[in-house]
């Protein structure tokens, strides 16, 4: 099997996604090749065949450009499948190669059993088998659903390519996230409210809390895009990822997004009604309770120590 | 201007789910049913769009069996102003290639100056539907935005990158956006306008004449993740789970050090 792995680099640095598509290619057991928009500056860790666009000729968002680069690509490769992380850079990019392969796209990989990618459903609550019914497949993997066991090592064959012609989209510059508020990734204790506080009056209850522990306190995405938390204070993938000693998940069901943020906690708690929440599979303890009773009552009991 | 926004409805999420006889897909009845949320963004900033520009139409399609009716109904009431049923009973079936084929073949020659999409839906998440629309109609397309202006057929928006990062771009209709939570507040439909969108022309097609291509992957088996253990349970009694929970962060963590 043949596989061409689709890394990423932003503003001179390589991202990470673009190792978890190695060991994504050692998890099918095939020959991989790297395809990568970037500079000599920011070659990956890699043994293999690296193909490599400068970024000075054809920008970090342009996907007309990138679609092209990377159909060159496939025409000398004929890879059976092509893999991109399921990413901000994936999203936008895999369909467009897959339409024009002709191929089936399996999106946001989370597995491969007995060579068969699964996928989640429904906020991870469900699982699927894919099978694609085409030659070649493009496929894109949850951000970190598969890991090096090694420290990655090699030095690519690197191969330079170029595209004729511009896009039809002009991409005009990055707005870098807000600066200042709280630094979430320097906490060793971060409290966090989800969709289950109900009202914005409730967050108070959470930052009662992370104070009453000596912490901070964050929320997951729906409470951010709510406004009832500022962003600087979300955790997940469009926030921080952050790793604390303890982490309290207060009525956060556990979408993938908040998982990715925090799951390398050293102590997770999650407060939840839902005995099923996805949030589950990643705590330590889970209560089952409703937060507005119970945080309320923790704090006073912690603050009573 | 002519608008369409592709509309999806789906389970409520913190829905009981069940796997259902044939063991792949989920068991569709005793389930609430709502606007696939991030279409809710897509419907807001279609009707924003067209308060904009004055003289304009937004069509909303949705491709589903007879209770797709209700979720279109709330579209109508939010200011869309025709509604596109494509019928349906074995939409949850069909692949994202095969869903982008029909709405493509309903959007041909309608020439759509904009077109809405969420950037996935909350049950398949598949993420792909709305820039194949656009790779078959040969228009441009922009993903997950969170951002979205536009003045005398350009559009200037804004995608949302990782680590709270946003692209900035501008780009020429005809276009395909597909829309990111928080891209906008969506409306509640007024009572006003809840009776007013149960008059508006809503027009079923029949699937069969807009679907022309196989499904290019099918589903083997629908199962819940294994539990991996190790975690936990407390249940009961609010005031007994608090001096429980103590107990453990006092012997696992280091929080009361």
């Amino acid at each position: 099997m043949k596989i061409l792995l689709i890394a990423e680099s932003r503003e001179g640095t390589l991202l990470g996604g673009s190792y978890e598509l190695i060991a994504f290619a050692e998890a099918m057991g095939g020959e991989s090749s790297m395809f990568l928009v970037g500079g000599d500056d920011v070659l990956p860790a890699y043994q293999g065949k690296l193909y490599l666009a400068d970024v000075a000729g054809c920008g970090e968002y342009n996907p007309d450009v990138h679609k092209q680069l990377i159909l060159d690509v496939v025409a000398k490769e004929n890879p059976d499948v092509v893999a991109f992380c399921h990413s901000s850079y994936g999203w936008d990019l895999a369909p467009r190669v897959a339409f024009a392969m002709g191929a089936a796209q399996i999106s946001e990989v989370v597995d491969i059993v007995d060579g068969v990618p699964v996928v989640p459903v429904c906020n991870a609550k469900l699982r699927r088998d894919v099978k694609a019914n085409t030659a070649q497949t493009v496929i894109t993997i949850q951000a970190g659903a598969f890991g090096l066991e090694d420290e990655p090592a090699g030095t690519p064959d690197v191969e330079k390519i170029a595209a004729e012609g511009e896009g039809k989209i002009e991409f005009t510059g990055y707005e870098q996230a807000e600066a200042g508020g709280v630094d979430l990734g320097k906490a060793q204790i971060i409290v966090s409210a989800g969709r289950g506080v109900g009202k914005p009056e409730n967050v108070s209850m959470i930052a009662d809390l992370a104070k009453a522990l000596g912490g901070e306190y964050g929320a997951s995405r729906p409470v951010v895009d709510s406004e009832w938390v500022e962003h600087n204070r979300q955790v997940g993938t469009t926030g921080q990822t952050v790793a604390p000693k303890l982490y309290v998940a207060c009525g956060i069901s556990g979408a993938i997004q908040h998982l990715a943020g925090m799951k390398k906690s050293e102590f997770i708690v999650a407060v939840n009604t839902d005995k099923d929440a996805p949030i589950g599979e990643v705590a330590d303890v889970l209560v089952v309770a409703d937060l507005k009773q119970f945080v309320p009552a923790l704090t006073e009991k912690i603050q009573s120590l | 201007m002519k608008i369409l926004v592709c509309i999806k409805q789906v389970p409520d999420m913190e829905s009981k789910f069940k796997v259902d006889a044939g063991g792949t897909w989920y068991e569709k009845t005793d389930l609430a049913w709502r606007m696939n949320e991030y279409d809710e963004y897509g419907v807001e900033q279609a009707v924003q769009l067209k308060e904009q520009v004055k003289d304009a139409d937004v069509t909303v399609l949705c491709i589903g069996g007879d209770q797709v009716k209700e979720t279109m109904k709330k579209a109508l009431a939010m200011g869309c102003d025709r509604g596109a049923q494509i019928v349906d009973d074995e939409s949850y079936a069909k692949e994202p290639a095969q869903i982008a084929a029909i709405i493509a073949e309903y959007a041909k020659g309608k020439d759509f100056d904009v077109i809405f999409t969420g950037m996935q839906s909350q049950d398949r998440g598949s993420a792909q539907v709305g820039i194949l629309v656009a790779e078959i109609l040969g228009m441009s397309s922009v993903s997950t935005v969170v951002e979205f202006s536009y003045s005398d057929g350009t559009v200037e928006a804004k995608r949302e990158l990782e680590g709270g990062v946003k692209a900035c771009l501008k780009v020429q209709t005809p276009l395909v956006v597909t829309c990111q939570l928080g891209l906008n507040t969506p409306r509640y439909p007024t009572l006003p306008n809840i009776m007013k969108a149960k008059r508006k022309e809503l027009l079923s097609t029949p699937v069969g004449d807009l679907l022309k291509v196989e499904a290019r992957q099918e589903t083997m088996r629908m199962y819940f993740p294994e539990k991996k253990g190790g975690g936990l349970i407390l249940e009961g009694e609010v005031v007994d789970m608090t001096d429980q929970l103590i107990k453990i962060l006092k012997d696992k963590t280091t929080v009361f050090a």
